[in-house]
């Protein structure tokens, strides 16, 4: 087949502008004659969700499987004054945690219960609408509320605009009260805000967050809330849940089962 | 024109006073000699061309840095088709394993001090760290 230069040249442009525009598309980026990839084993959803049953996290133990697993994971420090502390994961009384439901009569021990508390990776997360860096933001391919450290300003408007508290500020170096300092997970330093991410780092090793893997009562299921054959779609299907402070209209991801 | 023996005594120990460091450092053998580096463990490249990580190195981190925090990928092939994952403390520093006689000595030499170590953590360091903070936290939170 013979072709002239003017055709050649064309398809070659054509060709060129398909190449760079498929790379776009796929976000990947050419650096210092390298490609960046996204992870092989990467699990992916369209919106992560949590579903927390209340009923089997009830061990006489007290215990807190979950919270160390992600405390560890992710070299958070552990500071005795509770005005400092800093938490990714936490556990409160029923009524701090529904304070609206505090007068509702409940059934059996409901409102003894302790109830594990996160992130809640709002729909409608009001600490990204305050960040004046774009250091907190939505990532939009799975609605996790990510978070990026070297943008971090230490502002604490999100800290001011989360109504679940699931933030926490860095009033001085951290890296004393870290128990087992690891090099897999960065530590924060001071001046930075901080929370749990969904374990974003593992899902993009094919691994679920920490939490739900600690808990020795499976407890906690993760999946994707927009496929309704997910085990999390399934069981807010079937069951009644209960999201924090709904009438704010924040539309949390993280669901408790009564 | 009394004063012109002043003057030129004032310039000639003006002249030496500044050009002492220069004196002194010849005198004493002292070269400036670009700073000898530890060898990487691994190779037999680094992941981008030599020149290049030489010169743009903390580009490429902060190329890498933003593909994994804000884009989400975490793989990087190079330019030799070796496949990394893109990290500084589990990439960089598994081949460059020594920070302190790596990446340190350079960066004093050349008098920049990245902070990333603010919040990155070097595996030796991790090691030692790890005995001290065991130590019980009886002091409270005060610093
Ligand atoms: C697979 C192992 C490997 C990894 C991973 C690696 N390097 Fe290298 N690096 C090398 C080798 C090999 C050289 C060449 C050393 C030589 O020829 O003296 C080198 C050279 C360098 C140099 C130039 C040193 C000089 O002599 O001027 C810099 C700077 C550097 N690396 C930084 C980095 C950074 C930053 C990273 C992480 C992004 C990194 N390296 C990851 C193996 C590695
Ligand atoms: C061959 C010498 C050399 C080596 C080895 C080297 N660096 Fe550098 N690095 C430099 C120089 C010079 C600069 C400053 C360049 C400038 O300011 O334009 C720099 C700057 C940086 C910066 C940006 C700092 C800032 O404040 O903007 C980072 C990050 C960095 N280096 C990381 C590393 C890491 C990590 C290693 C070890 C794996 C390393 N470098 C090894 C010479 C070196
Ligand atoms: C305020 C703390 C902080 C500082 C300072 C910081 N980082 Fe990070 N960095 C993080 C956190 C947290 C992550 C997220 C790790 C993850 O998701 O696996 C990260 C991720 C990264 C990553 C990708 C993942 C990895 O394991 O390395 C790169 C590359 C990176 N940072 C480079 C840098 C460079 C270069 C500097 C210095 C110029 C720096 N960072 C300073 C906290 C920090």
């Amino acid at each position: 087949m013979s072709m002239d230069r003017k055709t050649f040249l064309k398809l070659g442009g054509c060709g060129l502008a398909a190449a760079v525009a498929g790379n776009k598309l796929a976000g990947l980026v050419q650096i210092a004659g390298g490609q960046s990839a996204p992870g092989e084993k990467t699990l992916r959803a369209s919106r992560w969700a949590m579903v927390i049953d209340t009923r089997k996290c009830q061990r006489a133990d007290g215990c807190d499987a979950c919270i160390r697993a992600c405390h560890e994971a992710h070299n958070v420090p552990s500071i005795p004054d509770p005005r400092r502390e800093i938490k990714w994961a936490w556990k409160d009384r029923f009524e701090h945690a529904f304070p609206e439901l505090e007068t509702s009569p409940l059934p059996g021990d409901v409102r003894e219960r302790q109830v594990l508390l996160l992130c809640n990776h709002c729909a409608n997360p009001p600490c990204v609408r305050v960040c004046p860096t774009r250091a907190t933001w939505k990532r939009q391919s799975d609605g996790i509320v990510m978070m990026d450290w070297h943008r971090c300003i230490g502002c604490r408007y999100c800290v001011a605009a989360c109504p679940y508290g699931s933030r926490s500020f860095n009033w001085f170096d951290p890296r004393p009260y870290i128990r087992n300092m690891h090099a897999e997970y960065p530590t924060r330093t001071r001046g930075v805000v901080e929370k749990c991410t969904f374990c974003e780092e593992r899902l993009a090793e094919g691994r679920l967050p920490a939490c739900v893997e600690a808990c020795p009562e499976k407890a906690l299921v993760f999946g994707d809330a927009a496929d309704p054959n997910s085990e999390v779609s399934q069981l807010l299907r079937e069951q009644f849940a209960l999201r924090r402070k709904p009438e704010l209209g924040t539309e949390p991801q993280v669901f408790y089962l009564l | 024109m009394r004063d012109r023996v002043w003057i030129t005594l004032g310039l000639i120990v003006f002249l030496v006073g500044i050009t002492y460091p220069i004196w002194f450092n010849n005198a004493a053998g002292v070269r400036a000699e670009a700073p000898v580096l530890r060898k990487p463990v691994k190779g037999p490249n680094c992941v981008a061309p030599l020149e290049y990580m030489r010169a743009s190195h903390m580009e490429l981190l902060t190329a890498w840095r933003d593909e994994v925090v804000r884009q989400g990928n975490r793989r990087f092939v190079a330019f030799d088709g070796r496949t990394y994952t893109m990290s500084l403390s589990k990439t960089c520093l598994d081949c460059h394993d020594n920070r302190a006689e790596f990446c340190d000595r350079c960066h004093s030499y050349a008098g920049v001090s990245p902070y990333c170590w603010d919040c990155h953590v070097d595996p030796r360091q991790a090691r030692t760290v790890r005995a001290w903070a065991g130590r019980p936290q009886a002091e409270g939170w005060a610093r």
